[in-house]
């Protein structure tokens, strides 16, 4: 119950959080990563820290989409990871980052709370305007993924909610205030007690690609790398991996 | 004394900076304010639905935190028991907690596994937690401190000599307060309405938190904005524009009337 409530109050505070100015050498390098990689990169950033002392990672988590606005306005990140392409393409387009490189993988997946109160068996239960249902905005990419899948499975879903971040989705639905939910594989593995998966027919799958990249206008140009280099590391890839992310 | 017409420069430096907080930001609103699309962001359904939400929500929970508040307001000035100034502290709670806070407290306490949600929605089917209801309850939690601590001041520091004179007179409590206690807070008790009102119209975090993000059924104006301002960044700036323009209104308006001659 702790852990849930953390979860969303945390959820609720990323997707909302600024970001901390920033000046010369003793500042964290500075990563925006996408809700989805909360788990994967705050254990990312212990192990890289633990294997360079020198260094000092700061990780800042929200939606693609605010942390691309919040690049674009100037924030002072060093490295972003994003959930989508979309958002990464714009920042390629406006010259603010260097070439992005595909990391890893999720799947979007049907989910309800453990004991399963609305009896979802399928995404047809989703029609359902007594069961409470909830998605990504379509603002954010597991909203887009959601809404993409929906379309490709031709279910017309009775929403509920649109959440503007998969982790407030995701912590919603482990509270049990939903009874399912679309969100990423790997936030089944941050609530592994909590959160019960239904299984999607063959071929309605929608897998998201995370790219992730050094932000051209960085101060840290070679200690960015060195994140980057992790990330893409065994060693990463095995954090990843451990995470419920797929080989990218 | 008259107003001075020189004020000392270190003073009248630090309010120029003051009122530059102030005045800067709305100025940075204009400047990126897409004129020429601004009907045609305003009448979006997103947005006609976000401000019909919004009036709706914000005028029922500053109705909600009167009807609740005022009660609340008197026993809080009028009645001693054991527990007062807990009870003071913990309904102002609310102004300094972070709304997210409140938001998730309101999802423990009433959502469908909430402490009274849960039996609530066992006996009655009520779920509040993602429906309209659930944004009043969420705005008025987060507005209602403000009403209570305006009229409570009010009544706290009222002269007492008129109630005492009507109860000797005969008139029972209720008569007391409804004939004397509520007409002589008159101006405090409608500019505790005016500021819960405001407050509950640019409430966002315990109402995204607690009633979730659905355009027509819990999107308010601030949500419309949040979700807008990462993918459509004019549609947030007209729908921020617009609640600049809704609030200055009726700041102007209620302000001219109700506060101006009765400070």
């Amino acid at each position: 119950m702790a852990r849930i409530t953390t979860a969303l109050a945390t959820a609720a505070v990323v997707s909302v959080s600024a970001v901390s100015c920033g000046g010369p050498d003793d500042d964290p390098v500075l990563v925006l990563a996408a809700a989805s990689l909360t788990d994967a990169f705050a254990t990312m950033e212990t192990e890289f820290e633990a294997a360079n002392p020198d260094l000092d990672i700061e990780v800042s988590f929200g939606g693609s989409s605010a942390l691309q606005v919040q690049v674009e306005e100037g924030a002072p990140a060093d490295v972003v990871a994003f959930a989508d392409a979309s958002p990464m393409a714009a920042l390629v387009d406006d010259d603010l980052v260097d070439d992005p490189t595909v990391f890893a993988t999720n799947a979007l997946v049907l989910v309800t709370p453990a004991d399963n109160p609305g009896g979802v068996t399928s995404l047809d239960d989703l029609t359902n305007p007594d069961l409470l249902v909830g998605v990504c905005a379509p603002q954010v990419p597991c909203g887009r993924y959601a809404a993409e899948l929906l379309d490709r499975a031709e279910v017309d879903a009775s929403l509920d909610t649109q959440e503007p971040d998969v982790r407030s989705l995701a912590a919603k639905i482990a509270a049990g205030e939903l009874d399912a939910g679309l969100v990423y594989a790997t936030d089944v593995d941050a609530f592994p007690d909590e959160l019960e998966l239904i299984p999607l027919p063959d071929g309605i799958a929608v897998r998201a690609e995370y790219p992730i990249a050094a932000v051209s206008e960085s101060s840290r140009p070679d200690d960015a790398e060195r994140f980057l280099d992790f990330v893409l590391s065994a060693e990463g890839r095995q954090i990843l991996a451990d995470a419920g992310f797929g080989e990218r | 004394m008259s107003p001075t017409r020189r004020p000392p420069w270190i003073l009248a430096v630090l309010a120029t900076i003051g009122a530059a907080l102030f005045v800067l930001p709305l100025i940075g609103l204009l400047g990126v304010t897409p004129w020429s699309d601004l009907t045609s962001l305003l009448t979006d359904d997103v947005v006609t639905d976000a401000l019909r939400l919004s009036l709706v929500t914000s005028i029922a929970a500053a109705i909600l935190a009167t009807v609740l508040g005022v009660p609340l307001a008197w026993v809080l000035s009028r009645i001693d028991f054991r527990g007062r100034s807990l009870l003071r502290a913990i309904v102002t709670l609310p102004m300094v907690l972070p709304p997210v806070v409140g938001g998730a407290a309101l999802l423990f306490a009433l959502g469908r596994r909430g402490v009274v949600g849960e039996p609530l929605a066992d006996a009655t089917g009520l779920v509040l937690p993602f429906s309209t209801w659930g944004v009043i309850i969420a705005n008025t939690f987060v507005a209602m401190p403000f009403l209570v601590i305006t009229v409570e001041g009010a009544m706290s520091s009222l002269d007492g000599r008129h109630e005492q004179a009507a109860a000797s007179l005969g008139a029972s409590p209720l008569t007391v307060f409804r004939r004397v206690t509520l007409p002589m807070i008159g101006p405090s008790l409608r500019a505790g309405i005016v500021l819960a009102w405001a407050r509950a119209l640019g409430e966002f975090g315990a109402t995204i938190t607690f009633a979730g993000n659905l355009q027509g059924r819990t999107q308010t104006l601030p949500l419309a904005v949040f979700v807008s301002l990462d993918s459509n960044r004019d549609a947030a700036i007209a729908i921020s524009l617009m609640m600049v323009v809704i609030s200055v209104a009726v700041l102007v308006v209620l302000g001219g009337r109700w506060w101006g001659r009765t400070a």
